[in-house]
């Protein structure tokens, strides 16, 4: 017997998934965590210092600046965790998922929502940072109704697992 | 030790680890750290209705210093415990990976030696920061780090290519005794597991929908009114902008909290549903555990997301939930150590 279809792309697609993930921490790590934290600290410490000095406009713009720098990087962040933490879900679901107790058409459905969840919602979420549009979030949004459905249908179908070998 | 038990033991190790780390931390370092950053802040308004901008700035590296304090040390606890699920990940995966045991072992060793580099050289960073590095903004620490982080990369992709040699090569599916663990602790710690990830799932999605964006916005608006308050000496005003800061750091930790942790504890759950056959305890012993761990998994993020309404009770509790998934962890680890390899000797190679 060979490996069914749903249990090949979940362990290919959550290996492939949390090596772009791992590489995109080290590349975030490498080229632009350090420079985002410089970045908020000193924008921070620049606008208590400017009303220190009595400017209380060019403090206003520093804690702005200071909010947009956290914003991006918040996102960055989540993005390489959430990347990673739905990579591992989805191997593991990967090992076991013979025992979902679905037809193995409808377990394909179910691994390619959960797959495609997996891919779209931080891809939404990163793309915040590139534009303030309803379709990043949007996709986010899209993203992680997939991976929730996706995961009911798994739960659903582990209560429905034929008896126990 | 075959590449399997090798990832499956220090696995499970990283994640004792990475969790004792991150209960020391909880308990010692994470509070005192918070007050002292609230302190500065609180120091920092001051100067400001002073007309000090020199006093400003020496507070703000003060509260640079404790922020890395703080960020390293989450790093630490976070990665170790990820490496420890990813080792265990692999450890299952073993039986489609079409590489020899040597190459195995080779690439299990990378792995774990990654593994411990890079939590043990984040944790570093704030000890060690820029001394003798090369570099303007990077120590070597941190470089350490990131090349911890490069060699799990190449292990994982040496990993992955052995699974898709298998898929390519048409193999009949690995008949495993770990991948059809069946036994009562695999099948409570599956659905365990997966009820406790859709939890985290639906608490995210409800943190995301309705306190995500608030909290941004509260934050700004906050750090302006602690400004201009302490601008126009109305230093009462100013400090009640700060306590509020701590506040919404609190809020904002405490959900981030729960929701990382319950979806942590819930694979955790999973990946243990697997390596059952390898604890080598009595059925009596491996449900008491199994119940012990669910319980924790489950204590741990309620109490957590409960401490801004009961303080440091739900602290104190959130933490005995902490310390219930060690002690299961750890039983279940001397059950792994206990194993003779019986498992090894039967499948011939299954890892």
């Amino acid at each position: 017997m060979n490996l069914s279809a749903s249990r090949k792309l979940l362990i290919l697609g959550g290996l492939a998934l949390i090596i772009f993930a791992m590489s995109y921490g080290l590349w975030y790590a490498l080229f632009a965590e350090h420079q985002a934290l410089e970045g908020m600290g000193v924008a921070l410490a620049t606008g208590f210092a400017k009303a220190a000095s009595g400017n209380l406009t060019e403090s206003h713009q520093s804690i702005q600046q200071y909010g947009q720098i956290k914003y991006e990087y918040v996102r960055h962040v989540d993005v390489h965790s959430h990347w990673g933490g739905l990579a591992m879900i989805l191997i593991v679901l990967g090992v076991i998922f013979d025992r979902v107790g679905f037809s193995e058409r409808r377990r394909l459905y179910i691994a390619i929502a959960l797959l495609t969840g997996s891919i779209l919602f931080p891809l939404g979420v990163i793309l915040q940072t590139a534009s303030h549009s309803v379709i990043p979030s949007a996709l986010a949004v899209f993203g992680s109704v997939l991976v929730i459905a996706g995961m009911v249908a798994v739960a659903i179908g582990f209560a429905r697992e034929p008896g126990v070998s | 030790m075959s590449a399997r038990r090798l990832l499956a033991f220090g696995g499970i190790l990283a994640i004792v680890v990475g969790m004792t780390f991150g209960d020391l931390f909880a308990v010692f370092i994470l509070h005192p750290n918070a007050d002292r950053i609230g302190e500065q802040l609180l120091a920092a308004t001051d100067a400001v209705s002073a007309g000090q901008p020199q006093t400003v700035l020496a507070h703000f590296t003060n509260i640079g210093r404790l922020l890395e304090n703080r960020g390293t040390k989450v790093d630490t606890h976070v990665h170790a415990i990820a490496f420890g699920f990813l080792a265990l990940l692999l450890a299952l995966l073993q039986p489609y990976v079409v590489l020899s045991e040597a190459r195995k072992k080779q690439l299990a060793k990378l792995f774990l030696f990654g593994s411990v580099l890079l939590p043990a050289c984040v944790f570093l960073i704030y000890y060690l920061g820029l001394a003798y590095s090369p570099l303007r903004t990077i120590g070597w620490a941190s470089i350490l780090a990131d090349f911890g982080g490069l060699l799990v990369i190449l292990a994982t992709g040496g990993f992955l290519w052995g699974v898709w040699c298998h898929f390519n090569s048409n193999r009949a599916a690995a008949s495993d005794v770990l991948l059809s663990a069946s036994e009562w602790s695999s099948r409570t710690l599956r659905a365990g597991g997966t009820l406790l990830i859709l939890a985290g799932f639906l608490h995210g999605a409800y943190y995301a929908g309705a306190h995500l964006y608030e909290h941004e916005a509260r934050e700004t608006s906050l750090l302006t009114t602690m400004v201009d308050r302490a601008a126009a000496r109305n230093t009462a005003a100013a400090h009640a902008a700060v306590q509020g800061y701590g506040a919404l750091a609190g809020e904002k930790a405490v959900a981030i909290a729960a929701h990382s942790h319950v979806i942590e504890f819930g694979l955790l759950a999973l990946l243990l549903s697997f390596i059952q056959p390898f604890v080598f305890l009595s059925e009596h012993w491996r449900r008491r555990w199994t119940w012990t761990l669910l319980a924790g998994s489950a204590i741990l993020p309620a109490f957590v997301q409960a401490e801004m309404r009961w303080g440091l009770v739900a602290g104190g509790i959130a933490d005995f939930g902490g310390l219930l998934v060690i002690i299961a962890l750890c039983a279940m680890l001397t059950g792994v150590v206990r194993y003779t390899g019986r498992l090894d000797g039967s499948t011939g190679g299954a890892g």
